[in-house]
């Protein structure tokens, strides 16, 4: 967790104030509203929506807002068996999601090939993709999903987002601060 | 009209071009030449009524000749009876004729025989590829496709690569048993 301190000086904002780092800050923002691609093609889909309904509620980690176009997401959560017919598919519409953006693969299938061992399945995602967390389950419940969904938060709140999105200008920062 | 008196009725109509036939749990099997499909399959539909084509399955007989067969599971809605067409074709003849036109259906059910099994159809209008894409260049329930795929590329539409099976599910192992033996509900005792 970013340290934080109240202000230190005595004023009228006094108590509104907070020390952190940008990249904390920003990692903070981003963690907590991650919107899902809902990249549903089989039965993993129907435990995403079991996470996203009331009992389990996805909602209190900031990731209710599934988009149906990708260029309104943040995360795609690829829930079920990618198929070699879908696989270009399925990339097509993340290259289509702006940056930055993470990606789950839910499940065994999505993680693995899972149990289809054949010439029609691509064997695992990370073949075209870059995984972020993979959930194991055959299909996963919707608490492994919310437990991935955490690593991912943990995950994002230790990622060097300044540097990584403004490089250049993070240089002449670190030059000019020595 | 019984199963006996709609068979009694395709031998008068027929005679010597039903090949063989076979019964199995009241369902009846009549093997047929390809060339004589269409007649038979339209006299079937018009005049026993076997209104529904439930579907083509097609079948390859690997190292035989002629290679492939392929089913036409019929059914009558009027008399509730089934029926069964076979017939063989030979690979390097590889076509069959349609009877899309006598039922609709057989449409996407040809070119699913199409895309798996390379079996062409004489006077299909449509027959491109349903489950794997335009373009991919193998038959896949084949018997000489490997299970686990063989490498394929075509630039932004698809690509295939080989699956490794090493500890997968379906990886059997070479046995001298016989069938029988190594999946015994497959053959009941009446077979």
């Amino acid at each position: 967790m970013p340290e934080t301190h109240a202000a230190a000086y005595d004023s009228k904002i006094e108590g509104n104030v907070i020390f952190t780092r940008f990249d904390a800050a920003l990692n903070w923002v981003r963690k907590n509203s991650l919107w899902p691609m809902p990249m549903g093609l089989a039965c993993c889909a129907i435990e995403l929506m079991a996470a996203a309904a009331s009992r389990f509620d996805i909602a209190r980690f900031g990731a209710e807002v599934m988009r149906f176009s990708p260029r309104q997401c943040d995360v795609m959560i690829v829930a079920g068996t990618v198929t070699y017919k879908m696989a270009l598919a399925v990339k097509r519409i993340y290259e289509q999601m702006p940056e930055p953006k993470w990606v789950i693969a839910m499940g065994a299938c999505a993680s693995t090939g899972g149990m289809y061992r054949s010439y029609a399945v691509l064997q695992g995602i990370d073949q075209l993709l870059p995984v972020d967390v993979y959930i194991s389950g055959c299909p996963p419940r919707p608490e492994a999903l919310l437990a991935g969904l955490m690593k991912l938060q943990e995950k994002i709140s230790r990622e060097p987002s300044f540097r990584n999105q403004k490089p250049e200008l993070a240089e002449k920062l670190e030059e000019a601060l020595g | 009209m019984t199963t006996e008196e709609l068979l009694e009725s395709v031998r008068q109509a027929f005679g010597a071009k039903i090949q063989r036939q076979a019964e199995f749990r009241g369902e009846t099997t009549c093997t047929i030449a390809a060339n004589d499909l269409r007649d038979i399959a339209k006299f079937c539909r018009d005049e026993l009524l076997f209104d529904y084509l439930i579907d083509i399955t097609s079948i390859d007989d690997f190292g035989e000749e002629p290679r492939f067969e392929i089913v036409y599971h019929l059914y009558s809605m009027p008399h509730a009876v089934h029926l069964r067409l076979k017939l063989k074709v030979p690979e390097d003849a590889g076509a069959v004729d349609t009877v899309l036109d006598l039922w609709p259906t057989a449409n996407w059910h040809e070119r699913e025989i199409y895309d798996m099994m390379g079996i062409r159809f004489n006077g299909h209008p449509d027959l491109r590829r349903i489950l794997m894409w335009d373009g991919y260049p193998f038959f896949p329930l084949r018997k000489d496709f490997p299970l686990e795929g063989l490498a394929s590329e075509m630039p932004d539409v698809a690509f295939t690569k080989v699956t490794p099976l090493e500890g997968g599910p379906f990886v059997t192992l070479p046995s001298t048993a016989t069938s029988k033996d190594r999946e015994p509900r497959a053959h009941p005792p009446e077979l």
